[in-house]
């Protein structure tokens, strides 16, 4: 048994290192040779990445990326990690990363000047309510005559300003710690989050807050889906791709999903 | 003597006049140069493709600069009811630091830990501080309202500038027009409100026209709290279409504002030395 584990754990090595030596997809193609170099958010937050330490794998997006370096053929010590806000990754010129993770929403328009991978989860967008708007009704209608915040850099604002229509004017944030601020300053009743971020703010962050419901994920179309973000025309991208989609087959990615994803079922559609 | 006169001009003069034109030939050329350096190298670079594609992207402006200019509205709105606040509150400041009677000392001092304390503190802290922790103590609304403590934050900062500035012009009057006046029998307060401040704040106009652009400018600040003014207008759909061209094209807003503004203040500026040499 142990000579067998043995075995198997060095005819896994070895089938790493002969694949980054035998032309692997991923030869050549990463910034520096032999490493991945990966950029997430400063701060990162849960529960895509736990501690704001994405080194040590925790976290939804931080297992997600040592499950395809590994794909891919990395090693985990191979994984190299940098910070970067959003306008940083989607500067025009060179970057400092072979892919960016920090739930990048896929659309068309980002499209045209950055690269996305293939989708790696797809989040629906859903509600958070301060204490004073608990009792709202999941309805388009009571949705409508609250007073709504967001994140300015969110596709949620699309959503908000084509779908919901609210009546009072929007108030948009630089990113969640401010909009629990408001929430808790009571400025605002109600923000627009994806699924697990707005249940872990609900669950941790903001007391007395409530998700009272979710979109369904495929009426929100293209703006629900995270994918990684490289630099236009990097040939990474058919390499992360193909991992991600053997992932998929294998159910790799559903397995980290049910690992560190709240289970999302108790959350009422909104009609 | 008369003869020189209708030919018009010295020798000096001549001499002067062929100077002149021949700076401008020069600067004329050289500018030409260098734009035309510009015009051709620098769509040469590699990197200009894209740059152009995502700061300068004319289909990107045209869909969004209609919905900048109406979100700049805010920016006006949140300007025009600060302005005057802070006018007042820097005068105040002023005079409440410059008070002359014993019995007012801790006036004098409070006024000068206010203007410690908001000019050394960054705008943004400011903003933040009274924007987030004021309503955080439990106003009702609209008594909470982002606009009300932003607008006080930017208030009380700018203030602290002004009542600077304000301070300054009232030392400018020269101490003998005080003592002239008192010795007419005018009492402080006559002195102050007749002699000194009319004269105080025509020599500070141009100066606190240069507060008025920053402050236009800093009204942008009041986004991180909430209102969707131009610059998150701008950073919404920077994000988006992952694209800097709002922000060029709030900008441009930006500048139509305070290119004459400032243009405005360096003549009074040089009004004024003007009037004083």
């Amino acid at each position: 048994m142990i000579k067998q584990t043995i075995f198997a754990a060095v005819s896994a090595a070895l089938t790493a290192s002969t694949a980054i030596a035998g032309g692997h997809c991923a030869a050549g193609k990463t910034l520096t040779d032999g490493k991945l170099t990966v950029a997430t958010g400063n701060p990162a937050y849960f529960p895509w990445v736990l501690d704001d330490a994405p080194e040590s794998g925790n976290g939804f997006e931080a297992a997600v990326v040592y499950a395809v370096a590994e794909e891919m053929g990395f090693a985990a010590a191979d994984v190299a990690w940098v910070r970067s806000s959003f306008d940083e990754a989607i500067q025009p010129g060179a970057k400092n990363f072979d892919f960016n993770i920090q739930q990048y929403s896929i659309t068309p328009e980002r499209d045209e000047i950055v690269d996305f991978s293939a989708p790696y989860f797809t989040a629906p967008m859903a509600v958070l309510v301060g204490p004073g708007a608990v009792d709202t009704k999941a309805t388009m209608e009571a949705l409508k005559g609250l007073q709504w915040g967001a994140s300015g850099s969110h596709t949620s604002v699309q959503k908000l300003m084509n779908d919901i229509l609210p009546t009072k004017d929007l108030l948009l944030y630089g990113d969640n710690a401010d909009i629990n601020a408001a929430i808790s300053a009571n400025q605002i009743d109600a923000a627009l989050f994806d699924l697990p971020t707005a249940l872990f703010l609900s669950a941790v962050m903001i007391e007395g807050s409530k998700v009272i419901g979710q979109f369904a994920a495929d009426e929100s179309q293209g703006g629900d889906q995270f994918g990684m973000l490289l630099e236009d025309g990097n040939p990474l991208k058919v390499c992360i791709d193909d991992a991600l989609a053997e992932m998929t087959s294998n159910g790799t990615l559903a397995a980290i999903e049910a690992t560190w994803l709240q289970d999302t079922t108790g959350v009422p559609l909104i009609k | 003597m008369s003869d020189s006169k209708a030919a018009g001009k010295t020798r000096r003069e001549l001499f002067e006049q062929r100077q002149r034109r021949r700076s401008t030939a020069i600067a004329a050329t050289s500018t030409l140069l260098f734009l035309l350096a510009v015009i051709i190298f620098v769509p040469m670079t590699p990197g200009w493709e894209k740059v152009q594609k995502s700061f300068f992207n004319g289909a990107v402006l045209a869909k969004t600069f209609p919905k900048l200019i109406e979100a700049f509205k805010l920016n006006i709105m949140i300007f025009l009811w600060s302005a005057p606040l802070i006018a007042i509150l820097g005068l105040l400041v002023a005079l409440a630091r410059d008070a002359k009677s014993p019995a007012l000392f801790p006036l004098k001092i409070l006024s000068a830990a206010f203007t410690d304390v908001f000019r050394g503190v960054p705008v943004i802290l400011t903003v933040y501080l009274i924007g987030f922790g004021i309503p955080g103590l439990g106003l009702p609304r609209p008594w909470n309202s982002p606009y009300i403590w932003g607008s006080l934050a930017l208030i009380l900062t700018y203030s602290a500038y002004v009542a600077e500035i304000f301070r300054a012009g009232i030392d400018s009057v020269h101490p003998s027009q005080r003592s002239a006046a008192l010795s007419l029998g005018l009492s402080e307060r006559q002195v102050m409100r007749d002699i000194v401040l009319p004269q105080a704040v025509r020599n500070v106009v141009p100066s606190q026209m240069n507060m008025l652009i920053a402050l236009q400018k800093d009204v942008s600040l009041l986004s991180f709290i909430g209102p969707v003014e131009i610059f998150r207008q701008a950073g919404v759909y920077k994000s988006l279409m992952a694209n800097f061209t709002p922000y060029v094209g709030a900008a441009i807003i930006f500048l139509v504002v305070t290119i004459p503004a400032t243009r405005y203040a360096d003549f009074l500026l040089a009004r004024q030395s003007r009037q004083r040499s």
